[in-house]
Parts: structure tokens; C-alpha cells; sequence
């Protein structure tokens, strides 16, 4: 077999893998989520189907599919159906640049065919040269699904819902793209995988404690990027219905929920790889290439876990802020102290240099 | 062969999306026209390998210029256009001889244009792309347009708030 053809079979393999785990991520994600604030709230929360409510996720997903799916009458029907589906592919390609834990290798086991035995195979779909710019394009094009929705569903409620959004992530996509800059000039690269190899070592190396003021800037930005409470205006339920998902229904409204699930997701991994050492133990002497890789896959897996359970804790702990406080805190708040410490990091690469 | 059947997608994508913003009637097809038209335009950019120009052109103008459009778009809540084209007689004569004069620019362009089989080859890689905009033959330009925006976005904000 051609070494093209190999690739080709690799990647194509790794694409589904990564597909299909975010699916079954995402949806024990809607499950374990609502597990955890029902637990804080002092109920017990989905628990009837399957063992611990572990088959929750299905029944809803099942109950979705035979929904009436609805059009409202004044809708741009076009742009109404298209919105869920750019929401969702814009969330879907942004995964494509996320490191999953370093890299997998294939024991020399004798059934499996030669070219496969003790190949490496990088858990990363594409290792692009602009890396996380890439991921910054995407999210500010991720932002057109929540216009159209919003447009589209010709409601009051929705468009403002829409507007606020769009506004909102807009801002603090600034601020989280600035958090990004001290992370690039430490590591000398826009990559992934060289950022995860600059923090090898103690965890110390962590980038999440040099850059501290960068990874705070990053959690708050990346909250509010993934419309997490209490970033989550666009929905405010009590002022706006559900902002601009009201008019959506079924299937629908399933994919945006999606959608908004991936793109959390997506940060988490994202602030795993670029903050917490990625595939990086934090322990010199388990390096991530340990037991086939799996130690570093493990390791990854663990601080999404992490990150995973911050937001749901925020959603069930914290209100939501006030759409003026909102900009205040964006423009006036995040973005010139994420600058300043841009200067600051500057500097210390300057002299060091 | 891979590379001229996504160039052609994207080109042919990029051609009728563009026919479509400046056919429709309706406003916010043509906004999303034209940022169908941006993106085929980032498309061609990663195919004639400069990933960077491509993600450029992704946030700069569809990420961010096109959101402002569509944010004027929905709170003017700006209507259909009709069918009437307006102006008088001279305008129209005036738009068409502004029109064929523009066509004749753009023929000349293409006229003058060094056709090459494919594209050269050179890297575009992030750091060269930066190596050429911080020499010290676009510093300076690059540069005084980072002050021209700052004094436009200075300006913008001194004339919508007028006290500040």
C-alpha cells in the first residue's frame, strides 16, 4: 500500500474517532451537566433511564427527533433552516485544529498489517502552520449562526437575543485572542503541538502559572465565547424567552444546542492544550508517550474533564451578569488588562532574549 | 489534481455568490452573499498555499467588517428594494459610461496579466509572511496604517459620543 493512501486511512480514521467522540461527549455532556446542578441544588436530577441516567441523553435525543419541527410564518425560511446547520459545521471544523493528548502508538502486534505496527498517529485532525488562528477565524465565523437564527425567526425576542450575541462575542473574542498573544510569544509558535511540547517537564512549566493573568483572561473570555452562564445573555430567559433559539424547535433546536456544546468543548481542550500542558503529566517521569501514549491521552482527558466541570459548576453557581456591566467588563476590564500583560510578556522575551 | 478541483470549486463558488450580491433584492442575501464570497475567496488563498493571507482574510473580513454590516443591516431593519431603478435619463446615461469605463479597467488588468500554468512556488509560511511585513520595506507603511486606523477609530468615537 502507497504511504498516501496509508495517510489517507489514518486521517480518515481519525476524523470519524474525533466526530464521533465529541458526539458521545457532547451528549454525556447535556446529562452529566444536569446531573451536576441538580446535585448542587440539592436534587438528584435525571437518574430513571438506565443506570444513573445514563441512556438520559438518548431518550432526549429520541423525543427530539419526533418533535413537530416548526416554521414560524413570517420566517426567512432559508436562512431559518441554514442557521443550525452553519452553527453547527462552524463548531465542528474549529475541533479540527485541537490537539487530543499528544499521540497514539500502534503496538507491534502480528495480526495487524506491517505499515500499521508501531505507527505514531498524531490525535490532531490538521497541524496547520497559522494553528490557533485558525481556530480564531472560525469562532468569528461561528457568530453568523446566531445572526441568522436571530434574524430569520422574524421575533423581537430572537433579534435581540441575536444582536447580543453577536455583539457579545464579538467583544470577547478580542479579549481572548489577546490571551492567546503571551502564550504564542513564549512557545515562538502559532502550533499546537510545539506549544504543548514548550510546557514538558514539572508541572510548574505549565503555562496556566508564568502566564497566570493570561489564563484568567482566557477562562473569563472563553466562558463568555461559549455563551456559558454568566456570560449567557443571548438566551436570558427571564427578559428575552430564549433569545434567539425561541422560534426553534425539534431537531432544530438540537443542533444549536449542539453547536453551543462543541464550541465549549472546544474551549476546554483548547485552554488544556495551551494552559495546562496538554498531553504533559506534569511529571517528568511519566512522560505522555508512556503505555502507547495512553498516559498523555489520559492526561488531556482530564483537564477537559476539569475544564468541563468549572463551567457547569459557574452555571450552578454564579448570576447573570447586566448586558451594560457585560460591555463594561469586556472593553474596560479584559481587554486592556490582557493587552498590558501582553506588554509585559513582551518585555521578559525582549530581555531575555 | 486535488488542488485545481478545490480551486475550481471555490472560484465558480466565489463567481456565482457574487452575481447573487449584487442580483438580489434583498439586502441580507447579498450580506451573506458576499461572505460566501470572502470565504471562497480564504479557500483559494489556503489551495494556492498562504494559510495565513486565508485566516486573514476569514477573520478581518468575513469574522468581523461583514458582522458590522449585518448588525447595520438589522437595526435599520433596512426593506426589499423595489423594482423601480430610479434616476433620470442623463444619471442612467452617466452610470453606464461610469460602468464601461470600469469594464474597460478591469479588461485591461486581465489583458496585462502574466498568465503562469500554476502557482509559483514559494513559502508563504506564517513567519515569512511576518520576516516581509516587518522589514524595512513595509515597516514604515505598515505601520502608518495602524496610525490611520487608530485615528479613524478615534474619530468614529469622538463623533458618535460627541461628549466624552
Amino acid at each position: 500500500m502507497s504511504p498516501l493512501i496509508q495517510d489517507l486511512i489514518e486521517k480518515a480514521v481519525v476524523v470519524l474517532v474525533v466526530f464521533g467522540g465529541l458526539l458521545g461527549v457532547f451528549s454525556l455532556c447535556t446529562l452529566i451537566e444536569r446531573r451536576v446542578l441538580a446535585f448542587m441544588q440539592f436534587r438528584l436530577g435525571p437518574n430513571r433511564t438506565g443506570p444513573q441516567g445514563l441512556f438520559q441523553p438518548v431518550a432526549d435525543g429520541i423525543k427530539l427527533f419526533f418533535k413537530e419541527e416548526f416554521i414560524p410564518a413570517g420566517a426567512n425560511k432559508l436562512l431559518f433552516v441554514l442557521a443550525p446547520a452553519v452553527a453547527v459545521v462552524t463548531a465542528f471544523m474549529s475541533t479540527a485544529i485541537v490537539s487530543y493528548g499528544g499521540a497514539l502508538t500502534v503496538p507491534a502486534l502480528s495480526f495487524l498489517p506491517e505499515w500499521l505496527q508501531g505507527r505514531v498517529i498524531e490525535l490532531q485532525i490538521a497541524d496547520l502552520d497559522v494553528g490557533i488562528l485558525y481556530l480564531f477565524a472560525l469562532s468569528s465565523l461561528g457568530v453568523y449562526g446566531v445572526v441568522m437564527a436571530g434574524w430569520a425567526s422574524n421575533n423581537k425576542y430572537a433579534l435581540v437575543g441575536g444582536l447580543r450575541s453577536s455583539a457579545q462575542m464579538f467583544s470577547y473574542e478580542l479579549a481572548l485572542g489577546l490571551s492567546w498573544v503571551p502564550v504564542i510569544l513564549v512557545t515562538n509558535s502559532f502550533r499546537l503541538p510545539e506549544i504543548v511540547a514548550g510546557q514538558a517537564g514539572w508541572f510548574w512549566n505549565w503555562n496556566c502559572f508564568a502566564l497566570f493573568p493570561a489564563f484568567l483572561v482566557y477562562v473569563v473570555a472563553g466562558t463568555a465565547e461559549a455563551n456559558r452562564t454568566p456570560f449567557d445573555l443571548p438566551e436570558a430567559e427571564t427578559e428575552l424567552v430564549a433569545g434567539f433559539h425561541t422560534e426553534y424547535s425539534s431537531m432544530k433546536f438540537a443542533l444549536l444546542q449542539m453547536a453551543e456544546y462543541v464550541n465549549m468543548i472546544t474551549i476546554s481542550a483548547l485552554g488544556a492544550n495551551m494552559f495546562l500542558g496538554g498531553a504533559n503529566t506534569g511529571l517528568p517521569f511519566l512522560p505522555p508517550t508512556a503505555a502507547f501514549g495512553l498516559v498523555g491521552f489520559l492526561a488531556f482527558a482530564a483537564k477537559v474533564a476539569g475544564f468541563l466541570f468549572f463551567f457547569f459548576w459557574l452555571r450552578g453557581t454564579l448570576p447573570r451578569f447586566r448586558y451594560d456591566q457585560l460591555m463594561h467588563f469586556g472593553w474596560k476590564v479584559l481587554v486592556p488588562v490582557a493587552a498590558c500583560f501582553i506588554l509585559v510578556v513582551a518585555g521578559v522575551v525582549a530581555a531575555l532574549a | 489534481m486535488i488542488e485545481s478541483v478545490l480551486f475550481y470549486t471555490f472560484a465558480a463558488l466565489a463567481l456565482v455568490s457574487a452575481v447573487v450580491v449584487i442580483a438580489q433584492k434583498s439586502p441580507f442575501y447579498s450580506a451573506f452573499g458576499l461572505i460566501v464570497v470572502l470565504c471562497s475567496l480564504s479557500g483559494i488563498f489556503a489551495v494556492l498555499g498562504s494559510p495565513f493571507i486565508a485566516v486573514i482574510q476569514l477573520v478581518v473580513y468575513a469574522g468581523a467588517i461583514m458582522v458590522l454590516f449585518l448588525f447595520v443591516l438589522m437595526l435599520l431593519n433596512v426593506q426589499r428594494e423595489t423594482d423601480d431603478v430610479g434616476g433620470s435619463a442623463p444619471l442612467r446615461l452617466a452610470a453606464a459610461a461610469l460602468a464601461s469605463a470600469f469594464a474597460a479597467q478591469v479588461a485591461a488588468v486581465i489583458a496585462r496579466a502574466r498568465i503562469v500554468s500554476g502557482p509559483e512556488q514559494y513559502e508563504a509560511s506564517t513567519r515569512k509572511v511576518a520576516e516581509l511585513l516587518f522589514s524595512p520595506a513595509f515597516l514604515y507603511v505598515f505601520e502608518a496604517t495602524s496610525i490611520l486606523i487608530l485615528a479613524a477609530l478615534v474619530g468614529a468615537i469622538v463623533l458618535a459620543k460627541r461628549d466624552l
